[in-house]
């Protein structure tokens, strides 16, 4: 009983937080799920499609559901490849809430972290050979605004935000 | 199988053809990159022709894999085309400029408004 009451202190301070970050983010979500998965790379395609699921059940066009899918996969990868460095018995933390203005998501892993997030954003910068480091140059071409909190040697966590029409 | 691959060459081996059938996001890059090296190597072809007709969704795991592919084949004067993306596929390539290095059919039906950034 008393797990269940932490465990929603936690998710309203951090349901809190999100609101905080969106402008125009209402603190009610219409609906919200919130899941953890290995960092397995089978799991990038799954987080991508529930994405891309709840946000079907709003009126938007199949491009834009792809260009959801799309920043959801970018930002799982980098949890994944950089946040973890490839290890695959890792948690992901992921929410998706739908407020009546926009859909929200949130990617968290607890791996290395981001010591520069500039540089980290731009187009072109990747840490990795045969990359593109085009990840976070399509999440803010696809979503209508992106933020990363990230610590070093303490995880990250990317928040998509997508206005509903 | 995340990644089904049928490859062929083409034209006394100066083109290799090449059909994956997959997702090409992080799950599947390594074995699709892995592929293609490998069927470049036992045919010494310097072309590359990706039939994109069984690709369903690309992310930049995908595009990292062509654009490497590319960077191996063209100081060797080879070249790279892509036939049959679908549209999130062709939104993507376009996106990420490789249209500029490699020739990309474009959809029959394209519904997606604007191109690149």
């Amino acid at each position: 009983m008393e797990t269940v009451r932490e465990d929603a202190c936690i998710a309203t301070e951090r349901l809190q937080r999100d609101c905080r970050k969106g402008e125009q983010h209402s603190l009610d979500p219409v609906n919200k799920l919130q899941f953890r998965f290995l960092s397995r790379s089978e799991n990038v395609s799954l987080a991508r499609l529930l994405a891309a699921a709840l946000a079907a059940s709003r009126e938007m066009t199949v491009a834009e559901l792809d260009e959801i899918k799309v920043a959801v996969s970018e930002a799982v990868s980098n949890a994944i490849i950089h946040g973890y460095e490839g290890r695959d018995d890792c948690y992901v933390e992921m929410s998706l809430a739908l407020t009546p203005e926009q859909l929200v998501i949130t990617v968290h892993d607890d791996g290395v972290g981001i010591a520069d997030i500039e540089q980290a954003i731009k187009p072109s910068y990747s840490a990795k050979r045969d990359r593109m480091g085009l990840g976070f140059a399509f999440m803010h071409s696809f979503m209508d605004a992106v933020d990363v909190v990230s610590t070093p040697g303490a995880g990250t966590t990317v928040t998509l935000y997508k206005d509903l029409p | 199988m995340r990644l089904q691959i049928k490859v062929k060459p083409y034209l006394n081996k100066s083109w290799l053809w090449v059909r994956p059938e997959a997702e090409l996001d992080m799950a599947s890059a390594d074995a699709f990159r892995q592929a293609i090296t490998k069927a470049l190597a036992a045919y010494g072809c310097r072309n590359l022709w990706l039939d994109f007709s069984a690709v369903s969704f690309i992310d930049s795991s995908g595009l990292g894999v062509l654009l490497g592919r590319y960077r191996e084949l063209q100081p060797l004067g080879g070249s790279i085309i892509i036939t049959r993306p679908n549209e999130q596929v062709y939104h993507l390539l376009t996106a990420a400029g490789l249209h500029r290095i490699m020739e990309i059919d474009r959809p029959a039906t394209l519904k997606y408004g604007k191109e690149g950034f």
